[in-house]
């Protein structure tokens, strides 16, 4: 199923594993900000409205 | 005409933003992860080698389409901050600063592919060729731009400036584009991708390219989308406990 990558295998395969680590990085974090910032903001909300 | 400029200014509202968006998100996320996964298992299984390149022709299908994404976020920065200046819509710049960590990291993986395609093909990671040597003022503009934004508190204020710091590092996304064209020199040849067909990469390669540059595409707009909500959200939240502090 590999196909045959010669020479250039090292090359190939570090592109490939360093692009998926990089997109999965920014994926990562982006949904780890967003669902923290979003439980914050409800928290802030949740207390103003308690507060009056 | 006039109908459909006026509803595109709807979206400035962030209440009909983040509802619109959070609509499209699931499609748009589903749609990025299934041509990326489609894009590069054709790309890296299903294509034979180059007749010079030899299998490093597989680095095509992720250094080109983040080439295009590094250049393009910018260029999508720029309208943003364009609005900005201009309409004061603040989901606008949002987007801009949003959309700026997604392009410095396309930036990354085109200069680390492009050096690690670079060494077998040229004999050298690193060359001051004019494309590589704007690529990485680009990428220095990218992180100028965070920066900026990170370091001024009153959201206004660092809209503006970043703004004007996009335009002027504009010059430097464009420069990446065309560098090749301005100045017949340099070790990197030209655009890949053209409408001639004598100039554009051969068909095999085309198609699995194209699903890529899809894939690419789709995910930097979901990943603007929910950056962007998160953005809005934050300045929700600091505008809430700026109120709570002045009593």
């Amino acid at each position: 199923m590999m196909p045959d990558l010669g020479k250039y295998a090292d090359a190939v395969l570090s592109s490939y594993a360093v692009s998926i680590v990089l997109l999965a990085a920014i994926v990562w974090l982006s949904i780890w900000r967003a669902r923290k910032v979003k439980k914050q903001l409800k928290e802030i909300e949740t207390k103003e409205k308690s507060n009056g | 005409m006039g109908m459909s400029v006026k509803s595109l200014w709807e979206y400035a509202n962030p209440k009909k933003f983040i509802q619109t968006t959070d609509r499209v998100l699931p499609w748009v996320s589903v749609l990025a992860v299934v041509s990326l996964v489609v894009g590069l298992i054709w790309g890296f299984f299903f294509t034979p080698d180059d007749f010079r390149q030899g299998s490093t022709v597989k680095i095509i299908y992720l250094h080109v389409p983040s080439a295009l994404m590094a250049i393009n976020a910018w260029l999508m920065m720029l309208v943003t901050s364009l609005i900005w200046i201009v309409r004061r819509h603040h989901v606008s710049a949002l987007a801009a600063r949003a959309a700026a960590p997604v392009g410095a990291v396309m930036t990354v993986i085109a200069l680390a592919t492009g050096a690690i395609w670079g060494q077998p093909m040229w004999g050298t990671w690193w060359a001051w060729d004019p494309r590589l040597t704007s690529f990485l003022i680009l990428f220095l503009f990218y992180l100028g731009y965070i920066a900026l934004w990170e370091a001024i508190e009153n959201d206004d204020t660092a809209a503006d400036l970043t703004s004007i710091l996009c335009l002027v590092g504009s010059v430097f996304a464009l420069l990446s584009r065309y560098a090749v064209n301005f100045w017949n020199q340099g070790l990197h040849q030209g655009a890949s991708l053209s409408l001639d067909k004598e100039e554009n990469v051969a068909d095999v390669f085309w198609y699995p390219l194209l699903v890529c540059i899809a894939g690419f595409v789709l995910l930097f707009i979901a990943l603007v989308f929910l950056r962007t909500q998160t953005e809005i959200r934050a300045r929700r939240t600091r505008a809430l406990l700026a109120r709570e502090r002045m009593g």
